[in-house]
């Protein structure tokens, strides 16, 4: 592998090391090299939203950055936001508003309402639509995307988008893949 | 009842085909044509395969010495893999590299050397029989010119007559532009092909893995019975993964060829060049009336774009689908359509993005012409409607171009709708923003949908009937496993066929659990798309439940030392009449069926059973919608202010499900009608291949979505259900449009094609004044 470099990033509480290219998109390193496959790719030029992750603690779209600009640092991806046994209250809201039906574009819109709601605790239905517009959705018509961020806000945990014990279950898949270097 | 999926989806565990990874998968990437027409005059790969991570590279010539360059299309034409003699369309298939990672596959990609001669492109549909267009499939022998097909439905001379006796007659030219599903993931593939036992493993996004297992027999040669396509989650599919793409059969050849899985998993900008679009009918629509508001005939002629190949995906015997339903809602004498298809150098498609068979243009031709009239006639739109609408003591009625409406109450629903939004209110609204200069407008449709494809007497796909099956095994502890033929993409179905077996058996819906989308364990179907999955493979669980339930009879009978005849269904269990103590619940007979019980002679053990439902008819879902746009006359931009969505499907299985099918219905309605379009520029080029150019909304640029509902059940489906998915999506463009051509009839205007963007809005305003 020509031209690799060492990157080091905390994942869902998890410290990660690996040899990667420094081309590698953060998605790409997310998914393929630990194998978090939450977070998805929908689009190649950064309008989608459904890469969304938290890198420390602030929304991004992982398909435009390097894997190599996240050293360091510390990323949040939607097997973060949940334990085995308590979801998330954006996770519960989503479920119980029905809030998504392919699930492709889930994992980014949650991760970006969890950011909007640690920086606005009570947000109306316009600000929800505002902080969403970056993030696409084909199936659901946004309206009961609305509805759940705006139950969630209402959750006596709605804005501690702080992620939450890592998941085990994440943690064991993005150690058994990367330990198979299947980075590019 | 909250949906079972979602437990996985909300937790990033969901398994779409771009999450499958298997041991030593490659990577594969295809080369595209950078220009709409023009000859190859070659190909050089040497550089591509000295990269040190490369496999292999294709190209059309390595696929047609195994006879598999050209692939059949689901509408009886062939489509080029990879091309050979020429490229037809800009982002054609013309090479696939194949390496150890995407990244890699992408840089060898651009290590491939390939000289074109250019050729003129057809772009206009208009003009594509034009004496002098350059004609696109030379590869068919004797081909002259860009014709597809011409297709009729009606009564021509009966509708000509019509229209010369009445008194007032209406034309219109509009052109439902080419859009595209777009759903949020991309087409993709892991083809998996075991060299020793000659079995091929297919992961791939597909609404319809059966279907696709046959053709990837026919395309491969290989015997049926060895492949197995899987439909992992679909993350959206829209009409979009109904077909097969080369993408897929690369996959299929690079993995026969390496003997490792290969991965292909096409980019945003691929899915909008390449794959399946939508629409693109270019439509002159007629109606005729009486002064006083009486239609009496419907007419349109149509040119249908179909791009270089003919791929669309159809029943066979409907080459334009069932664009004939273009009578609509409406009591008319007379009807007649023509449909002429051609070829353009554009990516081949044509039905998808939840158009139901072509539907979606014919909803959008009748309630846009009956507006057009409705101004002629200095008449209130809704009230020409009331005029006009079937009575419900019409149905079953058959419309004059051969389709049998199963049943409606249209004047309760639009009632509802109008009720709703407050009509009456709306218009005083309006006057008094009009006499300011503001423009608001108010747009009506009622359309009339028809899903559930199909009877097999009438329709196929490359000759498979349009049947579902589903097949249930209940374990002998009383949970159910329900095997279904047809895919889900989002729609639910794991939880409503949950339901349907649950209320038919009474067994809780969490213990039944839906399979679906592999080929190994599912029964035989045609997969998701016209909204057939409720009306078909929804019919046939409710029918495999009954037989269920049936067989229970006869156990129960066995257990309880009493004749079946003597049993009756309550509540979920077999009790026996007159004394409903005793008795017995499914999951006491489940366990009596596995058990040492003495069963009467020719009854199995167990009760599992199959069931393959054919069905008698289409279903006719209906809608009322209420449409409120604020056009900004300054910048022309439109705001839908509000939405008022009336659907009746029948009986709902799933409320909150059906909810969420109109909610993103609607959407794309404002999609379609305000900003998406596949644009071509005069050579040929895409303009609209990323997500920067084809634009879909977003939260901001959709309102509330303000629902009701009427029920009016189908009387020949077994639990009177109707599809509904697709209904928001047909339904919503003509409300739309009519509301933006409402707001500016102060300028004179009464036509504005879609995308009805600020400049084209603001020409439309100009242009008028």
């Amino acid at each position: 592998m020509a031209g690799s470099v060492q990157v080091s990033v905390t994942v869902n509480g998890a410290q990660k090391s690996a040899e990667v290219e420094p081309r590698l998109l953060l998605v790409h390193f997310l998914r393929e090299t630990l194998g978090l496959t939450g977070t998805h790719v929908g689009c190649d030029t950064s309008n989608c939203g459904a890469c969304t992750v938290h890198l420390n603690g602030e929304a991004v779209k992982s398909c435009t950055l390097l894997a190599v600009q996240a050293d360091g640092a510390e990323v949040t991806t939607i097997e973060g936001m949940g334990s085995e046994s308590r979801l998330h209250p954006l996770q519960e809201a989503f479920w119980e508003h029905h809030g998504l039906q392919c699930g492709y574009c889930t994992p980014g819109m949650i991760m970006a309402a969890a950011d909007l709601l640690q920086r606005n605790s009570d947000p109306s239905e316009h600000e929800v639509r505002e902080a969403l517009a970056g993030n696409l959705c084909r199936c659901t018509g946004y309206h009961n995307i609305v509805k759940a961020v705006q139950a969630a806000a209402k959750h006596p945990n709605g804005s501690s988008a702080a992620p939450q014990a890592p998941d085990a279950a994440g943690r064991e898949a993005g150690e058994s893949v990367a330990s198979q270097g299947l980075g590019a | 009842m909250k949906r079972k999926e979602d437990a996985r989806f909300i937790r990033g565990q969901g398994r779409y085909v771009d999450d499958v990874q298997l041991p030593r998968m490659l990577h594969g990437a295809v080369l595209r044509a950078p220009v709409a027409h023009a000859r190859i005059l070659s190909i050089d790969v040497s550089a591509a395969l000295q990269h040190p991570k490369v496999h292999a590279v294709i190209t059309g010539a390595d696929l047609a010495e195994r006879g598999m360059a050209w692939m059949p299309t689901l509408s009886a034409d062939v489509q080029a893999v990879l091309a050979t003699d020429k490229v037809r369309f800009q982002g054609q298939e013309v090479a696939f590299v194949i390496a150890d990672d995407r990244y890699s596959a992408r840089d060898a990609r651009e290590l491939i050397d390939v000289e074109y001669d250019v050729l003129p492109a057809v772009v206009d549909s208009r003009r594509a029989l034009d004496p002098d267009a350059p004609v696109i499939r030379d590869d068919q022998a004797g081909r002259i010119d860009n014709h597809v097909f011409d297709w009729e439905a009606g009564d021509a001379a009966a509708t000509e007559a019509a229209f010369a006796a009445a008194d007032v007659v209406v034309e219109q030219d509009m052109l439902f532009p080419r859009s595209h599903p777009a759903p949020m993931e991309t087409c993709g593939a892991v083809a998996d092909f075991d060299r020793v036992g000659e079995r091929l493993t297919i992961w791939c996004t597909t609404q319809a893995p059966h279907a696709h297992r046959t053709l990837y027999s026919l395309i491969t040669g290989l015997p049926e019975h060895r492949i197995r396509v899987i439909s992992p989650d679909v993350g959206g599919g829209f009409g979009n993964k109904v077909p097969i793409y080369p993408g897929y059969v690369c996959a299929m050849v690079g993995s026969m060829l390496t003997g490792k899985p290969v991965k292909w998993v096409e980019d945003r900008s691929e899915n909008l060049m390449s794959t399946g679009f939508a629409r693109d009918y270019a439509m002159r629509g007629r109606i005729a009336a009486s002064r006083e508001g009486r239609l009496l005939a419907v007419a349109v002629d149509v040119i249908a774009d179909h791009g270089a190949f003919n791929a669309t995906a159809q029943p066979s015997r409907y080459p334009a689908g069932f664009f004939s339903v273009f009578t609509g809602s409406y009591d008319v004498a007379a009807a007649h359509c023509r449909v002429t298809g051609v070829y353009t150098n554009k990516a081949p498609g044509g039905v998808a993005y939840a158009c139901s068979f072509r539907i979606a243009e014919a909803v959008y031709l009748v309630e846009r012409v009956v507006d057009c009239l409705a101004r002629e006639l200095g008449m209130d739109p809704v009230e020409l409607r009331l005029k006009n609408l079937l009575r419900p003591e019409q149905f079953p009625y058959e419309s004059r171009t051969g389709w049998v409406y199963d049943s409606g109450d249209y004047e309760r629903a639009l009632r509802k709708a109008l009720g709703l939004a407050g009509y009456e209110e709306l218009r005083r609204e309006q006057a008094s923003k009009r006499a300011r200069g503001e423009l608001m407008g108010i747009g009506v449709s009622f359309f009339t949908e028809a899903v559930g494809a199909g009877p097999r007497r009438h329709m196929d796909m490359m000759g498979l009937g349009m049947n579902d099956g589903a097949a249930i095994r209940i374990s002998p502890s009383g949970t159910a496993q329900l095997a279904i033929s047809v895919q889900t993409q989002g729609q639910g179905h794991e939880t409503t066929f949950a339901q349907i077996v649950s209320e038919e058996l009474g067994i809780p819906p969490e213990d039944v659990d839906v399979v679906h989308g592999d080929t190994d364990t599912t029964p035989y179907g045609l997969g998701t798309y016209g909204s057939r999955s409720t009306p078909v493979s929804g019919a046939a669980a409710a029918l495999v439940a009954r037989k269920v339930r049936d067989r229970a009879r006869i156990v129960a009978g066995a257990m309880l030392e009493v004749a079946p005849e003597d049993l009756e269904w309550v509540r979920g269990r077999w009790a026996v009449k007159g004394d409903p103590e005793q008795g017995a619940s499914i999951r006491e007979i489940a366990l009596a069926a596995r058990g040492p019980i003495e069963l009467p002679e020719g009854v199995e053990a167990g009760l599992d059973a199959e069931a393959v439902y054919d069905p008698p008819n289409l279903t006719f879902p209906f809608g009322a919608y209420v449409c409120v746009v604020d056009v900004d006359p300054g910048t022309a931009h439109v705001k839908v202010r509000r939405f008022v969505a009336v659907d009746d499907c029948g009986v709902r299985i799933n409320p909150m499900i059906v909810e969420g099918q109109i909610h993103g219905g609607l959407t794309d309605g404002v999609g379609m009608a305000l900003m998406e379009q596949i644009a071509f520029d005069e050579d040929g080029n895409c303009l609209s291949a990323s997500l920067m150019d084809y634009l879909i909304p977003t939260a901001v640029e959709v309102p509330d979505w303000e629902t009701g509902e009427t029920v009016t059940p189908s009387p020949h489906h077994p639990i009177g259900a109707k599809g509904i998915g697709e209904s928001a999506t047909v339904g919503s463009p003509p409300a739309i449009v009519n509301a933006i051509c409402d707001a500016l009839e102060p300028f004179g205007v009464r036509h504005v094609d879609m995308p009805c963007t600020p400049s084209r809005v603001w020409e439309a305003m100009q242009g008028a004044r």
